[in-house]
C-alpha cells in the first residue's frame, strides 16, 4: 500500500479511537448535571470514566503528533485556519482535564460546584466543536492557492456545521449514557438508560437532516450515488441495531453498536474526504490532499514502522485496563472506601 | 503589536508555565516509584502511607502537566504554520512518537496506577508506577530529540524550501539531545528532591517524624546525586554550545570582542544599543577554562560573530537581547550550585541521623522548593532566547515561521485567554498542593471516617 493512504488511514484510526473512547467520557461530563443530582451521584459519574479520560484523550494528542509527522501542510493549515475554535477547544479540554482531578480534593461545595461546571462546559464545548470542524472538513473552507486558510472565525460556524455540532453533542450524550448503563448501579443506571431512549430519536432526526444538508450543500452524496458502499449503510444499520438494543436494555450490545456506529460514522468522513485531507471551497485545485500535504516518503517509511509496531502495543495495554476496571462503581458510600 | 511578537509572548507564558510542571512530574515520578519499591520489598506500611502522600501530590501536579501539555503540541501548526510546514518532516516524526510512546504510558497506568491500589498484587501496581516514570521521562527525551532539532539541525537536507529528514538515526544521535536530555532530566530530579525535602521539613518542625524523616533522607540522596549530574552535564553541554551556538554563549557573557584567553564575566553593564560597557567585572582566562578545560582557546565575541554570520546569512541582526541571556544564565549557574550547596548541607545532615530530624536551617527547606523552579524557567529561557533571531538555528528566522493568515486581534485574544484560565489554575493547584502538604500522612488505622468518602476512592 502507498504509504500516504497508510498515514491517511492510521489518522482515520486515531479518530476512530478518540471518539470512540473520548466521545463516552464527553457523555459522562455532558450528563453530569442531568444524572448526577447528589455529590455522590457525581463523584461515581466521575469515578467511571476515572480511570480512563487522560489514556482517551491520548489518541486526541497521537492524532495531532501523527498529522504533524505525516502531513505537515494538513496540520499547519488546518491548526493555524481552525486557530480560535482550537483555542476555546483547548480552554475547555483544560480546565476539564483539572476539573476530574481538583474537583474532589476540597469539601466546600461551591469548589465542587465551580469544577462540576468546568467538566460539563469543559465536555460540551469540545464535543460541540468536534462536530463544527468535522462537517467543515467535508463542507470545505476558503483555502488559497498557498494553502492558507483566508476565512474568519464565524466562517466555520455557519448552520450546517453547527448542526453537525449537534449531531456530535447528541451522539456523545447517548454514547456516555449507554456506557453510564453499563458501569453504574440501578440508581444511575436506570435514569440514565430512560435517557438514552430519550436521545435516540432526536440523535437519528439530527442525523436525517445532517444527510438532507449534506445533500443540499455538497455533492458528495451525488458522489457516493445510489450505491454508496457498505460503511455508511453499516452506519445507518448499527445505529439502527443501538436503538433496538437500547429497547431490549441489552446495555452491553447497544453500547458495542453505538461505538461501531461511531466509528464507522467517522469512517464515512474520512472516505468523503479521501484523498483530500481539506477541502478548499474557492477552487478544488486548491484543496490539501494526501500527496500534497504529505512529508517525504522516508520520514512517511520510519514512522510507518514506528507505528506498526507500537500501536497494538498501546492497544493491548489499554484494552487490559478496561478489563481490570471492567466492574461497575457502586453507589454505596461505603463501597467508595478503600 | 504583531502577530510575531504577540505569538513569541504566546509561547513563552505557555511554555513556561507548562514547564513548571513536568520537572516535578519527572521526578516525583520517580521518587514515588522508589518509595513504592521500599514498600513491597519491605512490607513496612510506612512506605505505603508515604507513597500515598507523595503520590497524591505527584497526581496534583501531573494533571497540569498533562492539560498544559495540550496547548505545546498544537500551538506549533496553531501560530507558527510556517514553522511546521518548514520543519514538519523532520520535527513531526519525534512529537508523533512522543505521544505513541510515551503519553499513553504514562498517562493510562496513572489511571490504572490511582484506581488499583487493593484490586491488583502489589508487584503489579508498583510496575505501573514505574512504567508511569519511564514514561515521563521517555517524553522528555522524544521532545528534547525535537528541540535538539531546533538548536543544532541535524539529519536533514533542504528541498524546495523545506527541511526533509535524510536520517532518523543522525536526529536521534544528535549530540545536543545527549547533553540536553540528561540536563533536564536530572533538573527534574534536583526540583522533586527540593520539593519533598521542603515538605519534609515543614513537617519534621512540627514533630511529625514518621513519614517525613525517612523521606527527607531519601530525598537528600536522590536530590546531591541529581543536583551535582547537572552541574556536570551543564557543563558539558556549556562547552557544546561554545562549539554549535557560539553567539548564545557571547550573549550570555555579554561578550562583545573575541578573546584568548576569555575572561569570565561577574558583573557586566552593557548596552546592546550603542556596545557601551560602563561595568565590567571579568575573572581573566576563565570563560577559556571553562569553555576547553585548559587556560587559553578563542572564545568568539558577539561583534565578529555578527560579521560573520551577515556574510553567511545575509544582512541582519544576530545578537540575541544580552540582558536576558546574560542574566537567565546567572541566575540558573547561581541558583545551580546554591542548590547543590544545600543538597550537600542536608546529606551532611542525614548523616547524622537524628532522631527527630531536626537540624540548623531546616526551617528554611520549605523557601528552598522554589530554587529549583527559578533555574528551571532561566534554563530553557536562555536556550530559547539565545537561539534568536533563530527559530531553527542557521535555517529559519523567527520572523519568517509564523502564520499568516492570524491577526494581531485573534492572538492577543488567546494570549489573554491562556494567561488568565492558566494564572486562574495556578491558584488552584498552589491552594491543592499547600492543602494537601500541610494535612500530612493519613493516620495509619482511621482509613473509613470521613463521612461522604469518595477522596478515598479517588487516590
Amino acid at each position: 500500500m502507498e504509504l500516504n493512504v497508510l498515514w491517511f488511514i492510521l489518522i482515520a484510526v486515531l479518530y476512530i479511537g478518540y471518539f470512540v473512547l473520548e466521545g463516552f467520557d464527553f457523555g459522562v461530563g455532558i450528563l453530569l448535571p442531568f444524572l448526577g443530582k447528589t455529590d455522590l451521584k457525581r463523584r461515581v459519574m466521575i469515578n467511571t470514566i476515572g480511570p480512563h479520560w487522560d489514556g482517551n484523550e491520548v489518541w486526541l494528542l497521537t492524532a495531532g503528533g501523527a498529522t504533524f509527522a505525516a502531513f505537515p501542510q494538513w496540520y499547519a493549515t488546518l491548526f493555524s485556519g481552525f486557530y480560535l475554535p482550537l483555542f476555546l477547544m483547548l480552554i475547555a479540554l483544560i480546565v476539564r482535564g483539572v476539573a476530574f482531578e481538583f474537583r474532589g480534593k476540597d469539601d466546600n461545595p461551591r469548589w465542587r460546584a465551580l469544577w462540576d461546571g468546568c467538566i460539563f462546559f469543559g465536555s460540551l464545548i469540545p464535543a460541540l466543536l468536534w462536530g463544527v470542524a468535522f462537517t467543515n472538513f467535508v463542507k470545505g473552507v476558503p483555502i488559497d492557492a498557498n494553502m492558507m486558510y483566508t476565512g474568519g472565525f464565524w466562517n466555520l460556524l455557519n448552520p450546517f456545521a453547527l448542526l453537525g455540532g449537534v449531531v456530535a453533542v447528541l451522539a456523545f450524550t447517548l454514547h456516555g449514557a449507554i456506557f453510564l448503563t453499563l458501569k453504574t448501579e440501578e440508581e444511575i443506571s436506570t435514569p440514565a438508560r430512560k435517557i438514552a431512549n430519550r436521545l435516540w430519536i432526536p440523535l437519528m432526526l439530527a442525523l436525517l437532516a445532517y444527510t438532507v444538508a449534506l445533500y443540499l450543500t455538497t455533492d458528495v452524496l451525488n458522489k457516493l450515488g445510489w450505491n454508496p458502499g457498505v460503511v455508511p449503510v453499516f452506519t445507518v444499520i448499527t445505529f439502527l441495531v443501538t436503538g433496538w438494543f437500547l429497547r431490549q436494555k441489552r446495555d452491553g450490545w447497544s453500547f458495542v453498536f453505538m461505538a461501531v456506529s461511531i466509528a464507522m460514522a467517522v469512517i464515512t468522513i474520512f472516505r468523503i474526504l479521501f484523498p483530500s485531507v481539506l477541502v478548499s471551497s474557492i477552487d478544488p485545485a486548491y484543496s490539501l490532499t494526501i500527496y500534497n500535504s504529505s512529508s517525504s516518503d522516508y520520514t512517511l517509511s520510519v514512522m510507518s514502522k514506528i507505528a506498526l509496531f507500537f500501536v497494538p502495543i498501546v492497544l493491548a495495554y489499554q484494552g487490559w485496563t478496561y478489563w481490570v476496571f471492567r466492574k461497575r462503581v457502586r453507589s454505596n458510600p461505603q463501597e467508595l472506601h478503600y | 503589536m504583531d502577530v510575531v511578537t504577540l505569538s513569541q509572548i504566546q509561547f513563552a507564558v505557555t511554555t513556561i508555565y507548562h514547564f513548571f510542571f513536568v520537572p516535578l512530574t519527572l521526578g516525583l515520578a520517580v521518587l514515588v516509584a522508589i518509595m513504592e519499591t521500599f514498600y513491597v520489598r519491605t512490607n513496612n506500611e510506612m512506605y505505603k502511607r508515604m507513597t500515598k502522600f507523595w503520590g497524591k501530590l505527584f497526581l496534583i501536579n501531573f494533571a497540569m502537566g498533562v492539560v498544559t501539555g495540550i496547548v505545546q503540541e498544537f500551538q506549533f501548526g496553531m501560530n507558527w504554520s510556517e514553522y511546521s510546514r518548514f520543519v514538519g518532516d523532520v520535527f513531526g516524526a519525534p512529537l508523533a512518537i512522543e505521544a505513541l510512546l510515551a503519553f499513553f504510558l504514562e498517562s493510562t497506568f496513572l489511571g490504572f496506577w490511582i484506581f488499583s491500589w487493593e484490586r491488583v498484587s502489589k508487584r503489579l501496581h508498583l510496575a505501573a508506577i514505574w512504567l508511569v516514570a519511564i514514561g515521563s521521562s521517555l517524553s522528555a527525551l522524544w521532545i528534547l530529540i525535537a528541540n535538539s532539532f531546533m538548536q543544532q539541525p541535524a539529519g536533514f537536507t533542504i528541498e524546495n524550501g523545506r527541511a526533509v529528514m535524510t536520517s532518523f538515526a543522525a536526529l536521534i544521535q544528535n549530540p545536543n539531545v545527549w547533553v540536553q536530555f540528561p540536563h533536564v532530566i536530572f533538573s527534574g530530579f534536583t526540583t522533586a528532591a527540593f520539593f519533598v525535602m521542603g515538605i519534609s521539613a515543614y513537617h519534621l518542625l512540627r514533630g511529625k517524624t514518621d513519614v517525613f524523616k525517612r523521606s527527607f533522607q531519601i530525598a537528600a540522596v536522590f536530590g546531591s546525586i541529581s543536583i551535582l549530574l547537572v552541574i556536570l552535564v551543564g557543563h558539558s553541554q556549556a562547552q557544546h554550545m561554545v562549539q554549535t551556538q557560539p553567539m548564545k554563549m557571547a550573549a550570555a557573557e555579554a561578550l562583545w570582542d573575541t578573546a584568548d584567553p576569555a575572561s569570565l564575566s561577574i558583573f557586566t553593564i552593557t548596552n546592546q544599543e550603542t556596545g557601551e560597557t560602563p561595568v565590567d567585572l571579568r575573572i581573566p582566562k576563565v570563560l577559556s577554562l571553562l569553555s576547553y578545560n585548559r587556560l587559553s582557546g578563542r572564545v568568539m565575541g558577539m561583534n565578529d560573530l555578527q560579521a560573520e554570520y551577515e556574510q553567511k546569512y545575509g544582512a541582519g541582526n544576530y545578537i540575541p537581547s544580552i540582558f536576558i541571556n546574560y542574566w537567565a544564565f546567572r541566575i540558573m549557574v547561581g541558583v545551580g550550585f546554591l542548590m547543590f550547596a544545600i543538597a550537600a548541607y542536608a546529606i551532611f545532615n542525614v548523616l547524622k541521623n537524628k532522631p527527630d530530624g531536626k537540624f540548623k536551617f531546616l526551617g528554611l527547606f520549605p523557601f528552598f522548593i522554589v530554587l529549583p523552579y527559578l533555574s528551571n524557567s532561566t534554563g530553557w529561557v536562555l536556550t530559547e532566547m539565545g537561539r534568536q533571531p533563530w527559530v531553527v538555528y542557521g535555517l529559519l528566522k523567527t520572523k519568517d515561521a509564523f502564520s499568516p493568515n492570524l491577526t494581531p486581534g485573534m492572538v492577543l485574544t488567546s494570549l489573554i485567554g491562556f494567561t488568565l484560565v492558566y494564572g486562574l489554575l495556578l491558584v488552584a493547584d498552589v491552594y491543592l498542593l499547600a492543602k494537601y502538604a500541610k494535612a500530612g500522612v493519613e493516620p495509619a488505622q482511621e482509613k473509613a471516617r470521613r463521612s461522604t468518602d469518595e477522596e478515598a476512592y479517588w487516590e
